[in-house]
């Protein structure tokens, strides 16, 4: 009877060590500031419920033959370039060719604006025709998008010094571009539109105007997808049924807008302040402008918020070393749309432990990528060239804390 | 998932049948009507006799018997801090019947309930026709003997509540398919050497076209149809031999090939043909002194994965499971005259996709690594109660730092 009883005690007790030892032998979460992805905070119940639709359709929905993948196509999900909300990588990097001015893309019925070089098996992918300029690009991080897009048309274009008046070499300016109906239909509060034109800023020219438009081209041209959005099959040529549910792309939409805005590290370092000092000095800041704000957004979390993402959301002319010779909308060849620094420092947990930086992630370090700055960044690049190794040490130092 | 969902009606008044019939067994069990069939123990066994040796109900001078084990357990796991909380699962309900139709004549069968029955499957139901030792045929819906855990699969058999990744993740455990074969043994002093080659339905494109968004040979599991038509129109072979000496212990090796796509259809040609491979190595062994119970697995996977496909569908995969058990105590418990205590440890490890990226040259990730020590007590040979804490370490497609998950899983298996 004591044998018995003793065994009752020792399976209880160790029954209940197991229960409390539980939390203690599971994996801890990073640090909220090493990582892209998560919610904005204010979202009520209903937007975090959202959210989660948005986040599974945007991490989990893999699309294969029988959901309407290609036949060609870049991705089969939209996680397969935006690991973890962060940059993509050169595997699954992608070809826009066809356009070197704002006349507009001569290779529309070649295939153009995009390459999809992948093809479900039985078909061909598609091949770069004859004579077509290119560009070949990474995604970007698709953290803190909503408050770019919140960013009001007044404010980009206060921004903007298209003929250079104060004089200092940048003359960041307005992407004005025609965009499609149904953007037209979700038209920013006070957008401002220019004979017909309104600002368009996502993309790396720019060229879209806004989340949902993006996101409607990405599963069209990406992913070989279609939409009541963007209802032309990439293959064919044909409008087909819709392929992805409007419901779905909306949840996409929502969840980009709610993604919430990359955290800061080592903020307080001295180095990183003294890097910032030196970032403002050399008017890296000029383009990359620390500080903006939202205007009114129907997500209260959203609304008139000051946020620093490092960007203009303008074109400025980068140089020849960056110049492909191809454009969209009504950009130059050689302009790009100033990208958002913030997330910088945490770009390489997304691409395999090593930085794949600019648009087509030819530099493969923060160093190389200032140093791939020309145009109207020249004179930045110059005196970060001339500084003393400690003091550009501090400075990368500054943009790894973003 | 939808496999036999037109039988599904069919199979659950049946299950009722067999329960119903069970409980009736059990409480006739105690008068002696029914008999439990013995376990066979001795050295003579290899991996391919685990579908007929389990521990059968039968009645005297009956030739049919019945059998079956049931898999539940708890579950706590969290993933980088984040976790799901408590769950609870009844991972399986596998029934067993077999027959002996004549003297040379035998039939099997064995169908599961995964998951509360969200997953229904006929596992096993073969004909055997028993010639020589040497020389026997079975056909039906056959498990392609490839590996070891694909045909000794049941959970009662393990200390782990969690099949191996590389059997069920990597293969597709338990893989079966309808086809016919045949199957031998010869025995020559300690050495038993056995072998099986069946020629059966087998793998189709979803292989290459599924929403894990990898070469996953288990997405072939979703299509039912294999159990009527082959996909490709071609035969998959599954042949194994294995070698087993009684005081060292057992290794087999096993060889899958086959066309697994649909290449052509109402005489229009697709695609090119396209063939997959797998080989695997199978070994188990006790360390006499110890007592030490060890049993592994090595596959390795070659997949013609068109070349303008994506690269995360890769043309190459491995892995491999180590179970490693030391019985730490055997004596009477409680009511139980052979109770046994084991301390185990299971290493896991896969990689869905080997190789680099075209245009880095960097190395693709994708892969998965697991330890699982674990604690079981065995009150009989039939019931196993186990507790087990899992740590994985899992890489996405560009080898970014893994997510690391922990579980605690504590659960019993028995048969019954």
């Amino acid at each position: 009877m004591k044998t018995k009883r003793f065994y009752y005690i020792i399976a209880a007790l160790s029954f209940i060590l197991v229960i409390i030892s539980c939390d203690k032998t599971l994996p801890n979460a990073p640090e909220e500031n090493l990582l892209l992805d998560g919610p904005l905070e204010g979202l009520t119940h209903e937007q975090q419920l959202q959210f989660l639709k948005g986040d599974i359709a945007f991490n989990d929905d893999v699309f294969t033959v029988e959901k309407g993948l290609g036949p060609l196509f870049n991705a089969n999900s939209c996680a397969t370039c935006h690991a973890g909300d962060g940059k993509g990588h050169p595997f699954i990097g992608f070809t826009r060719f066809g356009q070197t001015d704002a006349t507009g893309n001569n290779f529309l019925n070649q295939g153009a604006p995009q390459l999809q070089n992948k093809a479900i098996p039985g078909y061909a992918p598609e091949q770069l025709p004859a004579g077509a300029t290119f560009s070949n690009l990474l995604a970007p991080a698709v953290t803190g998008l909503g408050f770019l897009d919140a960013v009001s048309d007044a404010d980009l274009i206060a921004l903007s010094d298209p003929n250079d008046i104060n004089n200092d070499g940048i003359s960041g300016v307005p992407h004005w571009n025609t965009i499609p109906e149904y953007a037209k239909a979700q038209l920013r509060p006070n957008t401002i539109t220019n004979g017909g034109k309104h600002i368009t800023r996502f993309g790396k020219k720019g060229a879209a105007y806004n989340l949902l438009q993006q996101t409607s081209e990405a599963y069209n041209q990406d992913m070989g997808i279609t939409s009541v959005f963007e209802i032309i099959d990439t293959y064919s040529g044909l409008e087909i049924d819709p392929e992805v549910g409007t419901e779905q792309v909306n949840d996409v939409v929502f969840y980009l807008k709610t993604l919430k805005a990359p955290l800061r590290r080592d903020e307080t370092n001295p180095d990183v302040i003294e890097g910032e000092k030196l970032f403002t000095e050399m008017k890296c800041a000029s383009c990359h402008t620390p500080t903006l704000q939202t205007g009114p957004s129907t997500i209260e979390a959203l609304s008139n918020k000051t946020f620093h993402p490092y960007t203009d959301l303008l074109l400025h002319d980068m140089g020849t070393l960056l110049d492909d010779n191809y454009t969209e909308g009504f950009a130059l060849t050689s302009e790009w749309k100033t990208p958002a620094l913030w997330g910088l420092g945490l770009s390489q947990d997304s691409q395999g432990g090593t930085y794949f930086l600019m648009h087509d992630g030819r530099a493969k370090s923060i160093e190389e990528a200032i140093l791939l700055h020309g145009g109207e960044a020249l004179q930045s690049k110059n005196k970060y060239e001339q500084l003393l190794e400690s003091k550009k040490k501090q400075v990368l130092k500054f943009l790894e804390s973003l | 998932m939808k496999t036999f969902t037109f039988y599904k009606h069919k199979l659950v008044i049946f299950t009722l049948t067999f329960v119903v019939a069970s409980s009736n067994i059990n409480a006739q069990e105690t008068n002696s009507i029914f008999k439990r069939s013995k376990v066979d123990t001795t050295s003579a066994q290899l991996n391919m006799d685990a579908t007929y040796n389990r521990p059968f109900l039968k009645l005297d001078k009956v030739p049919v018997a019945f059998g079956g084990y049931l898999e539940a357990n708890s579950i706590y796991s969290s993933e980088d801090g984040v976790s799901d909380g408590l769950s609870f699962q009844a991972r399986r309900l596998t029934l067993f019947m077999s027959a002996t139709i004549s003297k040379r004549i035998k039939f099997l069968s064995e169908i599961e309930f995964e998951d509360g029955g969200k997953e229904i499957a006929i596992e096993f139901a073969a004909l055997d026709v028993i010639l020589y030792p040497e020389f026997n045929f079975r056909g039906g819906i056959i498990m392609n003997p490839i590996g070891g855990f694909n045909q000794n699969h049941d959970g009662p058999k393990w200390e782990f509540v969690e099949r191996p990744n590389m059997a069920n993740q990597l293969l597709p455990a338990t893989w079966s398919n309808a086809g016919f074969g045949i199957f031998g043994k010869t025995y020559k002093n300690n050495w038993i050497i056995g072998y099986e080659a069946y020629l059966t339905n087998g793998f189709d494109n979803n292989i290459i076209n599924n929403e894990e968004s990898k070469t996953f040979l288990p997405a072939s599991k979703e299509n039912g149809e294999r159990f009527e038509e082959s996909n490709s129109g071609h035969a998959l072979f599954t042949g194994k031999i294995a070698f087993k000496n009684r005081k060292i212990g057992e290794i087999g090796f096993s060889y899958m090939n086959g066309v697994y796509n649909k290449y052509e259809e109402d005489g229009l040609v697709l695609d090119t043909k396209r063939k997959l491979s797998v080989y695997a190595v199978d070994f188990t062994t006790t360390i006499k002194k110890t007592n030490t119970y060890i049993v592994g697995e090595y596959a390795f996977i070659s997949v013609d994965v068109p070349k303008t496909f994506t690269q995360q569908y890769g043309n190459k995969q491995q892995g491999f499971f180590v179970d490693i058990v030391q019985p730490v105590l055997k004596r009477k418990v409680l009511d139980w005259d052979n109770a046994t205590l084991n301390l185990a440890v299971r290493f896991d490890y896969v990689d869905w996709n080997i190789g680099t990226f075209n245009e880095t040259n960097t190395n693709i990730g994708d892969d998965l690594w697991a330890v699982t020590p674990a604690i079981s007590f065995r009150p009989t040979s039939q019931t196993v109660f186990r507790l087990n804490y899992r740590y994985q370490w899992q890489r996405d497609i560009l080898a970014n730092a893994p997510a690391n998950q922990a579980s605690w899983l504590l659960g019993f298996s028995t048969y019954f």
